[in-house]
């Protein structure tokens, strides 16, 4: 397995090299629209063709991997520390605090997410730049996203409360706050990095069902879930397969992830 | 041979020849359920369409030729005042169970049509005032109606309605024309079989329909009646995507059909509700026919036509598609794409360029959002392609994509928008049925709906035109009114309209006697006579 796991951060090292490169590799930009040679196939001048306003689909594969390769670990550890402060502090007090915690949590893991986010997304204001709009995207996804890792996290401080080591602290006079920071949390950073590590790719999926959809990042700013539209028509897509390059890529990005995830449990175990 | 053989044989010949012309089933997909079966309930497209091809209508609009065709009524006749029309039936013609037609049938749909209880769409079109409908039955073929206030172009209103049984017990299900309703399994299919008291013939005697029956799948996903096509289990499409039409193009250019530019419309609007919750200097550029004329010009439409549809549409010139011959105003042209000369408009207006930025006399930024509805890829193509066509003049555009529910309720409700992108689908060709649209007092004039009284001189002079053309049976002067109010649209530019969808279908080659059209039913118009290998 350790081959594949190198292979794995190898990927995604060079996935986030040559995204971030893009500035210098596709110049032109992901907006210029080619009017001429719209939804061209691929050619020396547009690798992977043009998609149906003429824009270059390299450019645009290269800007939305950059988004969401920034993006979404960004939204992973807001939501981590949601999660982290909202299961660690309830798991940590127990009794009332925990259950109210995690009836929260619960009414939070009923809630139909897409609609949410769909509802979200239309109180939105609508004049705002798409660059904000990208932001507001993983925010909502994170701001959404901390539940799962949450009942986690207040399951691992619960079976800490009564740790012997605790309650030596207890006994030395240490406020909670103090022992919240510096004996509870750093015993649950395997499982908040675990944590975070999961919901990467969970942000990645869900930016990129928001974007099937046409509600996740505003035009022009290309993301997977943009580059993923493409692929709606099932029947004009079978004699282009270069359009096939995001999803595989998407693929290959989150398939790397959890490779990589599961040499960090090791680890951590 | 035995006299018992020749009688045998000359009995199969006869039931040969009675059926020589019945072929086949004809299959294709209705792309939502239908709601009801009762014609004068009818309101979404799968019932349109099952009404369209089971009801029997006193007078029919050829939908090739736009002309009004006799039916059941073989003469018509529309009075001064266009509040009367009388009809002269057809004898000897009977409904799907036999029982016969006459006068009595025509008086009966028309109370049913205008039962305030049932409250038909279809009579919406004929209730031009209060007071009663008074209907003479002069004889069994012969009945006269008459309505309380003038109904402009009366006789093509009959176009819709669907004839009703007052005899039969089966109500509804007993029709004229030349399918009825045999099979209906909710959510999966309808299953129309030949009526065989249909009483038209072709000019060699047979009995029409050709069709044995017609089968009508349930599939609301475009792709997968796209597939089903290709696989042969369908047989027609109507109101095809253009992405799809030049993929079947390229491989069997003989089945797919442009008929040219549609009625249906793509346009863009402003918003300019007064009371709508946006700085007072937006609302100040958004009423201003400069600035809207500007934006309009700016907009790079034949582009729009050639990469967003790939060809498949034409640049809009105005409220009425070419398409719909007698009405629109051939004076009026598509408005040139001039970047430059919208620059100059919008800097005489007080507008000026700073860092390629546009702002407006109190130094704004010129910037605002378009609104479409998420899903559809051609709309989302179009506002894109626009947001770089402002950006060369300097305008920032923010393009929002938003579920249809949560658009109409801030086009209606909350009036939280400033710029939308919709299209609009049109089935009629009078401008009576866009009465709707151009009231300022209408619930759809929706750049700003429901005033009170109208807010601009030139929504004043609409309104008036627009009320002008529907009092008057004068074709001409309709005409004259009507054309001025293409030509104030234009100038004023409430909508700005962009392209033209041109009507595209599929029709297989087993299928004979298809002639797609521009009007709805596109590849169906004329089903009595298709019939399939």
């Amino acid at each position: 397995m350790r081959i594949w796991r190198r292979l794995a951060c190898a990927l995604l090292l060079l996935v986030l090299v040559v995204s971030l490169a893009a500035n210098w590799l596709a110049p032109a930009g992901y907006a210029k629209q080619y009017r001429e040679a719209a939804g061209a196939s691929p050619s020396r001048q547009h690798w992977l063709g043009t998609d149906d306003i003429g824009r270059d689909r390299f450019a645009r594969l290269l800007y939305g991997t950059r988004i969401s390769l920034l993006l979404a670990p960004a939204a992973a550890l807001v939501s981590t520390s949601m999660a982290a402060l909202i299961g660690g502090v309830a798991g940590y007090l127990g009794g009332r605090w925990q259950s109210g915690a995690m009836a929260v949590t619960d009414l939070f893991l009923s809630l139909p997410w897409l609609f949410l986010l769909i509802t979200v997304r239309a109180l939105m204001p609508l004049n705002v730049t798409p660059l904000v709009s990208v932001l507001v995207t993983f925010l909502i996804l994170a701001l959404l996203g901390w539940t799962t890792a949450a009942r986690v996290l207040c399951a691992s401080a619960a079976s800490l409360r009564q740790a012997d080591f605790l309650r030596q602290a207890r006994a030395a006079g240490i406020g909670r706050v103090r022992l919240f920071c510096i004996h509870i949390l750093p015993n649950l950073k395997p499982a908040l990095f675990a944590q975070f590590w999961i919901s990467i790719p969970a942000f990645i999926l869900s930016e990129a069902n928001l974007g099937i959809l046409g509600l996740g990042v505003a035009e022009p700013l290309p993301s997977w879930g943009s580059l993923l539209k493409e692929l709606e028509g099932l029947v004009s897509v079978g004699d282009e397969p270069w359009k096939f390059v995001p999803l595989v890529l998407l693929v290959a990005v989150v398939t790397s992830f959890q490779l990589v995830l599961s040499n960090q449990e090791e680890l951590a175990g | 041979m035995s006299k018992r053989t020749i009688l045998i044989s000359l009995v199969c010949l006869a039931i040969l020849a009675g059926s020589a012309f019945a072929q086949g089933e004809l299959r294709f997909c209705l792309r939502s359920e239908p709601k009801t079966f009762d014609p004068m309930k009818v309101e979404d497209d799968a019932s349109v369409a099952i009404r369209y091809l089971t009801g029997g209508t006193l007078v029919r609009m050829n939908r090739q030729t736009q002309a009004l065709e006799a039916e059941l009524a073989e003469a018509w006749k529309v009075s001064k005042d266009s509040k009367q029309i009388t009809f002269k039936l057809r004898s000897g013609i009977s409904f799907s169970d036999g029982t016969p037609f006459s006068a009595e049938d025509v008086a009966y749909t028309v109370q049913q049509l205008m039962d305030p209880a049932l409250h038909s769409p279809t009579g919406d079109a004929f209730r031009s005032g209060p007071g009663k409908v008074e209907t003479k039955i002069i004889s069994p073929t012969q009945i006269s109606l008459t309505f309380p206030a003038p109904i402009a172009a009366l006789d093509r209103q009959f176009d819709q309605v669907a004839i009703l049984s007052s005899h039969s017990p089966k109500k509804e299900m007993a029709v004229l024309g030349p399918f009825m309703v045999a099979e209906y399994k909710a959510g999966t299919s309808v299953v129309l079989k030949r009526n065989a008291n249909y009483w038209k013939a072709d000019a060699q005697g047979h009995k029409l329909p050709y069709l044995d029956s017609i089968k009508l799948d349930i599939q609301p996903n475009r792709d997968v009646e796209m597939l089903r096509f290709t696989r042969n289990e369908i047989d027609l499409i109507n109101s095809l995507d253009s992405d799809y039409f030049d993929k079947l193009a390229s491989s069997s250019p003989q089945l797919v059909h442009d008929a040219g530019p549609s009625l249906d419309s793509e346009q863009m609007w402003f918003n300019q509700v007064a009371k709508a919750p946006l700085p007072g200097y937006k609302k100040e550029w958004f009423r201003s026919a400069t600035f809207r004329r500007a934006i309009s010009t700016a907009i790079n439409r034949a582009d729009l036509s050639r990469v967003v549809f790939r060809g498949h549409a034409k640049p809009a010139a105005g409220p009425v598609s070419p398409a719909n011959k007698y009405w629109f105003n051939a004076k009026l042209t598509p408005p040139a794409y001039t970047p430059d000369g919208a620059l100059k408009a919008l800097q005489a207006e007080g507008f000026h360029l700073e860092k390629g930025t546009l702002k407006d006399k109190y130094d704004n930024p010129v910037v605002f959002s378009i609104l479409t509805n998420s899903g559809n890829k051609y709309r989302e193509r179009m506002a894109t392609m626009i947001q770089e066509d402002l950006q060369k003049i300097g305008i920032q555009v923010n393009v929002v994509t938003l579920d249809f529910p949560s658009l109409i309720e801030r086009v209606t409700q909350t009036f939280n928008y400033e710029a939308i992108l919709l299209g609009l689908t049109n089935v009629g060709l009078d401008p009576n049925e866009e009465m709707n649209v151009w009231l300022s007092s209408s619930e759809n004039h929706q750049w700003n709906p429901q005033q009170k009284a109208p807010e601009t001189a030139w929504e004043a002079e609409i309104d008036r035109l627009m009320r002008l053309q529907a009092a008057t049976s004068d074709l001409k002067k309709r005409k004259e009114a009507f054309d001025r109010v293409q030509e104030i649209v234009v100038e004023q530019s409430p909508f700005i309209y962009l392209v033209n969808r041109n009507a595209l279908s599929a029709v297989s080659s087993s299928v004979h006697g298809a002639n797609p059209v521009i009007l709805v039913p596109q590849t169906y118009w004329n089903m009595d006579r298709l019939s399939v290998n």
